[in-house]
């Protein structure tokens, strides 16, 4: 396991040396996407039409915020991560199109997008679930918002951030998928604990 | 005293502390977790999680965005006068407090798919009754998160088996949840009584302190069995691999139908969240579970 302190943008040289179980900080520009976010980009990108943002090297963040506006300044209160699996149906696109390297969320995600991160370099780094207020207190501050029409929830909050984290690489541009092996650790586990409470299969 | 003005101001507080702070055996069940992990990832999870906690009490912000679906366990005392005022103090109490802390909106009209926007609505706050004897009213609130609440289960096992088939039952419940609980969780398990009353013994057995062995001596020994078991599964600590999945297992029980064994697991994510307080005739009140601030 190692610590790395990462400013964005992240190359994919910089993703490719990350490996599961690495713990990840990241200074720089974090941007929040959810299902509606996903599908309007992809929609996007298939009409050929510009997106507000240019992802490449940032990080892209499962969380819909909870974000206050004082005069004309906004402010995130709290930023957890919400479950990422949702978010499978589009990432693989995502990660293609629009290069983006670090995926925060929760939960983990499937094997159409650990294809993806080892197609093009990216990761998924775990932020634990619930601790919104860790997160609040690493954004700086809100950059700029774009999309704010499909809710505040669902928009691109687009976040200046110091040491984001702790991120634990749970997939990484190897093939390698932290959930799905422990899922399977799991799984060899249940019969010898069957067992040792006397229970018959 | 106006009791439905002092209900409704000890509920606004108590919702509050509940949000904000973890109760002390919470707490030192996570530090405890912290101190005995040995997974790497595992740790940093616990410490993620230690220091949201810490930074949530200290800045009085609410330690997870999601601030649940709000229940009350109301112990009234038979003697206590206007008790049919008290379920309107709780509900102006949770609308109050959701502007106020603030809590996230998280009341769902299931068929307009609208959200009421104050937390309360058709049956919630949902609000237990239990008369006892005495003057007095004690109040607590469980605020409880949806990602642990979308695994809680419900069985109705074969009276045959007997308590294998109950910890086989629980087993399974925590394996199948994996890290979608956000662990490492509280159990609540109940069998017995009917569908409805072991699902309402085990999310009220989440208020069991989990300094607070079992009454029972073979529950007692039952709940430990279960955590054992639970922390071998491997899970840890946001599913992310590790020895504690689970930080206690607390369990009730009701007589059955000779036909049936009904048998509930609920769960409770790391952010175990609670708060009770005790209102005296005189106006006096009495908060058992955080100090007043």
């Amino acid at each position: 396991m190692v610590t790395y302190k990462l400013t964005t943008p992240i190359s994919e040289e910089d993703a490719r040396k990350l490996r599961v179980n690495d713990v990840v900080y990241i200074t720089g520009t974090i941007v929040t996407a959810r299902d509606q976010a996903h599908h309007r980009a992809l929609q996007f990108h298939k009409e050929g039409k510009e997106l507000p943002i240019n992802f490449e090297g940032l990080a892209l963040f499962h969380c819909g915020p909870i974000v206050k506006k004082e005069g004309d300044r906004w402010i995130v209160v709290a930023a957890g991560p919400t479950t990422s699996t949702r978010m499978d149906i589009f990432e693989d696109e995502f990660i293609q199109n629009f290069k983006a390297r670090v995926i925060i969320g929760k939960g983990g995600m499937g094997k159409r997008t650990t294809d993806a991160m080892q197609k093009y370099g990216a990761v998924y780094g775990a932020f634990t679930g619930g601790a919104a207020v860790l997160a609040a207190k690493a954004i700086k501050s809100v950059k700029t918002v774009e999309w704010l029409d499909l809710g505040m929830p669902e928009a691109l909050w687009i976040l200046e951030t110091e040491e984001f984290g702790p991120l634990t690489i749970a997939i990484d541009s190897h093939g390698n998928n932290l959930f799905e092996d422990i899922k399977n650790k799991t799984e060899e586990n249940r019969i010898p604990i069957y067992r040792k409470l006397g229970i018959q299969k | 005293m106006n009791l439905e003005e002092t209900v409704e101001n000890v509920a606004v507080n108590l919702l509050r502390f509940a949000v904000t702070e973890l109760p002390t055996d919470v707490k030192k069940a996570l530090q405890k977790a912290y101190r005995e992990e040995t997974s790497e990832a595992g740790k940093t999870q616990l410490k993620a999680i230690l220091d949201n906690v810490e930074l949530a009490e200290k800045t009085r912000t609410p330690m997870c965005q999601d601030t649940g679906t709000i229940i009350f366990y109301v112990k009234a005392g038979a003697e206590v006068k206007h008790l049919d005022k008290i379920e309107n103090a709780l509900r102006k109490a949770t609308s109050r407090a959701t502007t106020k802390v603030p809590l996230r909106p998280n009341a769902v009209d299931p068929f307009k798919q609208k959200n009421t926007g104050d937390n309360t609505g058709r049956n919630i706050p949902y609000i237990n009754w239990e008369i006892v004897a005495g003057d007095t009213l004690e109040i607590t609130v469980l605020p409880k998160g949806g990602g642990s609440e979308n695994v809680c289960t419900l069985g109705m096992l074969v009276p045959g088996e007997g308590i294998n088939g109950l910890k086989k039952f629980v087993i399974d419940s925590v394996i199948k949840a994996g890290s979608k609980p956000c662990p490492p969780n509280i159990l609540g398990v109940a069998i017995g009584g009917g569908s409805d009353i072991a699902m309402k013994l085990a999310k009220k057995a989440l208020l069991r302190p989990l300094d607070q062995p079992n009454p029972d001596p073979e529950l007692a020994e039952l709940e430990k069995e279960l955590l054992e078991a639970a922390n071998s599964t491997g899970i840890g600590p946001m599913g992310l691999g590790g020895k504690i999945t689970v930080l206690g297992v607390k369990i009730d029980y009701a007589v059955r139908h000779p036909a049936s064994y009904p048998a509930a697991v609920a769960f409770n994510c790391w952010a175990a969240r609670r708060a009770t307080a005790r209102i005296y005739p005189d106006g006096n009140v009495e908060y058992l579970t955080h100090k007043l601030r």
